[in-house]
């Protein structure tokens, strides 16, 4: 019997519906699970794993002639 | 053999770790002049609706997430992997992810401004993701691969 942290305090993991959301997007890859007690909300979690960054400083120099 | 022009690559990297100063500064204490300390460098969370971007010089509150769990002004970036040179890029990359623990964060953000916060919180870089929530859990940025592909700062 698991418990876990949601907007009404600990629960039992066995009476909430858990969700795991998959995005793969272009510059991250996103998971994020969701908590439901019935209907409501009661935890979700994001992790967002950077692919790459999103700036990038180029570094120049000037010519001559 | 012939000269080929381009901004050294050591130089790069140097300006990551402060070696050099062409003009005129003012700096909090790093103790030493000749073996200064690292500054310490945190990482704040923005709503969707805030406006970072280049143009930002600092930290602000203003358009910063807010909620149970989570304090003003972020949490503090790990830093254990010095900047360094690969090919001709210089790269830096915080060494640890940047984790938001047991946070509620209703309103929608969707970038991370990392600053300085030895150094008068001055803004060194802001990345997007999409635009996310948390209810009583926890928010994760995995740091991408620390290379001249990846680095999360690159001078290239």
């Amino acid at each position: 019997m698991a418990l876990i942290n949601t907007t009404h305090g600990p629960l039992e993991e066995s009476t909430l519906a858990r969700t795991v959301h998959f995005e793969d997007r272009p510059t991250e890859f996103v998971v994020s699970v969701e908590w439901k007690l019935g209907d409501e909300l009661v935890r979700r979690d994001a992790h967002v794993i950077l692919k790459q960054p999103s700036v990038t400083a180029d570094a120049l120099v000037a010519s001559f002639g | 053999m012939a000269n080929t022009q381009a901004m050294c690559t050591s130089f790069k990297g140097e300006v990551l770790v402060g070696a050099h100063q062409f003009g005129a500064v003012t700096l909090t204490s790093r103790t030493s002049l000749t073996a200064p300390t690292k500054d310490s460098f945190k990482a704040a969370l923005y709503l969707v609706s805030a406006t970072y971007n280049a143009s930002t010089t600092a930290y602000s509150a203003t358009g910063e997430v807010s909620g149970a769990g989570y304090s003003a002004g972020g949490i503090a970036v790990t830093n254990a992997t010095d900047p360094s040179t690969s090919g001709t890029t210089a790269i830096w990359t915080p060494s640890a992810s940047l984790v938001y623990t047991t946070v509620t964060l209703a309103t929608a953000f969707d970038a991370v401004l990392i600053y300085n916060s030895t150094q008068g919180n001055k803004a060194v870089s802001v990345h997007t993701f999409g635009s996310q929530t948390v209810t009583a859990g926890t928010f994760t940025l995995t740091m991408p691969t620390n290379d001249a592909s990846n680095a999360l700062i690159r001078f290239a």
